[in-house]
């Protein structure tokens, strides 16, 4: 291989099997303090009821255990380990004083029940990030309920709903362009609206001429991800909230992109109703291998009567509190107040940043997007010319000619020391190569990446095979996914 | 591969066999080569009814779902039990996987579907060959 | 500003690389009407240290010291140190969902061993890798049940959480699943007759908790033969997971949905927390959320992928079985190493002192006032009748930094002054007497001040 940069390296990498293999009856790693109540007899209190077995649970101890996690942790890569361009993910850096100061006692200890005169200090947490938000979306509420982004989205578009219901029609369509996550159209079904595609046009934006001719009365709203997952600003904004509008529809953002837009555009100002944020990619909360996201949803004054129970208020002694009594509420989307350890630390972000910080960061995401798209130009194919914002997508339709795909190359960037972008997404470009490297990237980072994807197109040409089989410095090689689907292992069991 | 001129084709990549009154019906070898390696195979149980164009059951690959079409209207005798616990066996002999038998509501629906030697010239179409 | 990794020379050559004049110049796209031209009005930029000071600010006002016998679906239960300092590895924090097999076996071998351990201790067969938190888990199994009994209405107990019962309700109304409501008897088990009448031929599920809300647990096998009697599917809900080192798991389930937060997950006021979903294999492909397989790679070694990833948003969109793109992961590890920490005894032996602790304060209590549902066993929560208001009871306590049993007139208005009370192994003996002696002087006293009650009345 040529020109293989520094930035990989091989090192010693310790092998582990699983937990279960490691027990054996006796050791264990816990200790209880001794009783202070009377021992209790646990038959004659529990009856049938009663456990007496807890068959392969297993027994180690505590150096084992804090071996294999370690273990198992160095075949992972990482944000802390180097660029991660995911694109829609946004992967940025996790700063660690969000982690600290989640794990102060009383923020990780706060039982979600007690009473209110002793919960001051994580309702003026919800209040503060609250207020933040909505200044960052421009919009006017919000609730925190909602666990994930696309868990946001239901509950958006239950609010949707319940304010076209409240005008006496529900109605029955939600539009989805074709560039769309694959979460817009399955939370449409479960809020039971029937889901109608929406092309693209050349310069992959909303068709403005389709979007007239499929809006009508029936249409509740129009799902729409800005800048969208071309990495594309809709320029015709305006007109399409216009279009929605006049036929009393309303406009639902996706915020999955919103770290194209913090501190330089407010979606609230340019015709949204309704939107979603993902605090794990733009407000920085750890995605922790896939979860716990976070997916706050903020809209507009006339939708304000149908947001989930409970809302934070100010009481009239000046005391925070929960309001229940929200006749209109489309109800609880989840028990208790949300992911409240993300809201500590997307709140701390926000501090940590203030408003020329995160007026900078975005710039510098934008910055980033457009030099590896400058970058990268001429040696893979840019199927919209359309100016980039804080992603860039190519596609691998010049490798494709040497039988290599979008996921071969995915797979040969691991060799070079970073995690592949998104493959195959979106949908509306074959072979997609989608590109985020976030603000977190220096411009040694991203020379590094750019002379790593140049290397691999002349492998393409040179030695696709290499490409091919790739990757071949980790642990495992490609693995049978297909034998993995046929006949489902889900669960170690023990050899009889 | 050639397409066994004994049985009718949809646009949706399936085939029909014909006996007097019931009917077997699986996908083509078109289908299983695009769909790649099948995984999993879901059809109706015994006694539904099928109605011409509607789905009434999935494949799927690894990455991949695609919705069967029913190429006639009919209700389900039989299912093919063994795609349950091996469903490669539509990749290696698509023609003899069959999927379902259905006893026809109405033999006529045939009529619309395609020939095998109209089918090839639909798939050579279609994959722009 | 500390996290951009930038020099100014940098952006100038970046911008010159580009060829663009300015950072202005990469905003075009944006119409110039809705460009933000002003700061956002935020705080300001804090240092790291006045970052730090903000948050302990407020824990000092967020219940620090306080000894709370709150419970009623958050537990407090000891967390051992090594789940902080491993999940705090950047290699678990700061990657993403492991859709790279090759470079995510970290993650997905510790997924797998998650969903072992929660079948192993749930007598189920496959579980899922997590779900958003025990009241969305619930919802999605009922969901779960109308896709596999082709059925829409469901039955749902009254001892369910509240807000379990709340979350579901939003779910279903929109999906046109009709909900009925069976009620509890006098032992706090769910009433069975009722069940009977509810239950119809268009019933997909049946949904109990148990141990339930109030800490009774329930009788399972009944329930399960009156559910399945008539073709619909039994969805037990599991709150508590500590309970199921000494209580019998509910085998007879179709799907269990448990809440996992016991599991070494701190209570952070409500999240976030560890859903999941387990159930019998050959119901695995309605099953929503990640799953993670076992298989090998082309030398022969294993190694672990996302399977059955054709159910899921990303490949069937408006047809997939949930519109659920995350998991937990992270909470998940923190489960998967808590249960790894106890194992196979220390499970054991810490629900038996959960239980003996419960089985204590409830024998206090019983002696200065009427402790509810004595019929049935329970795990560590329980039901204390007073004759006085519980707030003002409660607003007692606060003064000498206790946080009293939950007051269920909000959810439960039948059970008029009733509280309920949890203890768990962090529950001291002094801290049960100090508890009992307090109510007992309350129940004794003519009444309390007014204003005192409004004041931690909700």
């Amino acid at each position: 291989m040529k020109r293989m940069t520094r930035k990989a390296t091989r090192h010693v990498n310790q092998n582990e099997g699983l937990i279960f293999e490691k027990s054996s009856a006796g050791k264990a790693a816990w200790k209880l303090p001794p009783l202070d109540v009377p021992e209790v007899d646990t038959a004659a209190l529990l009856g049938v009821a009663e456990r007496k077995d807890l068959g392969s649970m297993p027994e180690v101890s505590e150096i084992e255990i804090i071996r294999h996690f370690t273990r198992l942790s160095t075949w992972n890569y990482a944000i802390d380990l180097g660029m991660y361009p995911l694109g829609s993910c946004t992967m940025k850096y996790n700063p660690r004083v969000n982690e600290h100061v989640a794990r102060v006692e009383g923020i990780a200890n706060g039982h979600p029940y007690q009473p209110e005169k002793i919960s001051q200090g994580a309702l003026h947490i919800l209040k503060t990030l609250s207020e933040c938000l909505l200044e960052i979306t421009g919009m006017d509420a919000i609730t925190l309920q909602p666990a994930a982004g696309a868990h946001g989205e239901m509950t958006g578009l239950l609010m949707v709903r319940a304010y076209h219901h409240s005008k006496g029609n529900a109605r029955k369509k939600i539009l989805i362009p074709d560039s769309a996550h694959g979460t817009n159209p399955a939370t449409a079904a479960m809020v039971n609206y029937a889901v109608e595609n929406l092309k693209s046009d050349s310069r992959g934006m909303v068709d403005i001429a389709a979007l007239e001719a499929q809006m009508s009365e029936d249409v509740a709203a129009l799902m729409l991800t800005n800048p969208n997952t071309l990495g594309v600003f809709e320029q015709d904004i305006h007109k399409i909230a216009d279009i929605l509008h006049a036929k009393g529809g309303l406009l639902y953002m996706d915020g999955a992109n919103m770290n194209a837009l913090v501190g330089k555009a407010r979606p609230g100002d340019f015709g949204v109703d309704v939107m979603h944020l993902n605090l794990h990619k733009t407000f920085s909360t750890p995605h922790g291998g896939g979860g716990p996201g976070s997916g706050p949803v903020a809209i507009k004054k006339a939708l304000e009567p149908f947001l989930p129970r409970p809302v934070v208020v100010t009481k009239p002694d000046g005391t925070l509190g929960f309001d229940y009594d929200r006749p209109q509420s489309v109800g609880r989307v989840r028990a208790f107040y949300g992911n409240f350890g993300m809201f500590v630390r997307a709140l701390a972000y926000i501090q940590a940043n203030g408003p020329d910080g995160l007026r900078r960061t975005t710039e510098d995401a934008v910055l980033n997007a457009n030099y590896i798209r400058k970058g990268l130009e001429g040696t893979y194919d840019l199927p919209y010319a359309t100016p980039t914002m804080h992603e860039v997508v190519f596609s691998d339709k010049v490798q494709a000619k040497k039988g290599v795909r979008t996921m071969d190359i995915a797979k040969r960037l691991i060799d070079y020391g970073f995690h592949p972008y998104t493959t195959a997404f979106p949908l509306i470009v074959p072979g997609a190569m989608m590109i985020e490297p976030t603000e977190s990237e220096s411009k040694e980072e991203m020379d590094l990446f750019i002379e790593a994807m140049k290397s691999i197109a002349d492998e393409v040409e040179e030695d696709p095979q290499t490409v091919l089989d790739a990757p071949h410095s980790t642990r495992v090689s490609r693995l049978d996914e297909t034998a993995a689907a046929r006949k489902p292992v889900l669960r170690w069991k023990p050899t009889a | 591969m050639a397409y066994p001129t004994d049985r009718k084709y949809t646009k949706e990549h399936e085939w029909i066999q014909t006996s007097g009154t019931s009917a077997t019906v699986g996908i083509t070898d078109y289908a299983q080569e695009s769909l790649g390696d099948i995984v999993f195979v879901e059809v109706p149980k015994v006694g539904v009814e099928l109605t011409a164009g509607k789905t009434f059951g999935t494949v799927e690959s690894v990455k991949a779902v695609s919705d069967l079409y029913a190429p006639a209207s009919g209700t389900v005798t039989e299912v093919n039990g063994d795609l349950a616990s091996s469903p490669e066996k539509v990749n290696k002999d698509p023609h003899g996987s069959w999927m379902v038998k259905i006893t026809l509501k109405n033999p006529k629906d045939l009529d619309a579907l395609l020939s095998a030697a109209d089918y090839e010239k639909f798939v050579a179409e279609e994959s722009g060959h | 500003m500390r996290y951009l990794p930038k020099s100014p020379a940098d952006r100038e050559a970046m911008l010159k690389a580009i060829g663009l004049r300015s950072v202005d110049d990469l905003f075009a796209p944006i119409p110039a009407e809705y460009r933000l031209d002003r700061d956002l009005k935020i705080p300001r930029q804090m240092a790291e240290s006045e970052i730090v000071d903000f948050f302990k600010q407020r824990s000092r006002e967020n219940g620090d010291g306080y000894t709370s016998f709150l419970g009623a679906g958050a537990y407090f239960h000891y967390r051992p140190v090594i789940i902080d300092s491993l999940i705090s590895r950047g290699e678990f924090l700061t990657a993403y969902t492991p859709y790279q097999a090759e470079i995510s076996q970290g993650t997905l071998q510790s997924i797998f061993e998650f969903q072992t351990m929660i079948c192993e201790l749930t007598g189920m067969e496959v579980a899922n890798a997590s779900m958003y938190d025990g009241s969305t888990a619930a919802a999605e199994a009922v969901m779960m049940a109308v896709r596999l009994t082709g059925r829409r209405s469901v039955v749902v107990a009254r001892s369910l959480h509240p807000e379990y019962r709340e979350v579901l309700a939003t779910y279903a109304t929109h999906q046109g699943m009709p909900l009925a409501v069976a009620g509890f008897g006098a032992d706090g088990r769910l009433n069975l007759k009722e069940l009977e009448k509810s239950i119809t031929a268009e019933t997909a599920a049946v949904l109990i908790q148990s141990p339930n809300f109030f800490g009774t647990i329930e009788d399972v096998a009944a329930v399960a033969e009156i559910a399945h009697k008539h073709g619909a599917m039994l969805v037990v809900s599991i709150a508590e997971a500590v309970s199921l080192g000494i209580v019998e798991p509910p085998r007879e389930a179709d799907i269990i949905a448990m809440e996992a937060q016991s599991f070494g997950v701190p209570m952070g006021f409500g999240g976030p927390y560890c859903g999941v979903i387990a159930t019998r294999e050959k119901f695995v492909r309605q099953m929503p959320g990640r799953l993670v397989g076992q298989t090998t790679d082309k030398h022969g070694n294993r190694g672990f992928v996302l399977t059955l990833a054709t159910r899921e948003q990303h490949i069937r969109r408006e047809k997939a079985t949930s519109n659920i793109c995350t998991n937990q992961a992270l909470v998940a590890l923190m489960v998967n190493i808590f249960m790894t920490v106890y194992g196979k005894i220390g499970l054991k032996e810490l629900a038996k002192q959960n239980l003996a602790k419960t089985a204590y304060a409830a024998g206090q209590f019983a002696k200065h006032g009427k402790v509810l549902f004595g019929g049935a066993p329970r795990f560590n929560e329980f039901v204390v009748e007073t004759s006085q208001d519980p707030y003002a009871i409660n607003s007692r306590l606060l003064g000498h930094k206790m946080v009293g049993g939950l007051p269920l007139k909000k959810f439960y208005p039948e059970l008029g002054n009733a509280a309920l009370w949890c203890c768990t192994e962090l529950t001291t003996r002094s801290a049960i007497d100090t508890a009992v002696g307090l109510v007992a002087e309350s129940e004794r006293s003519v009444r309390p001040a007014k204003e005192e009650v409004e004041e931690v009345a909700r």
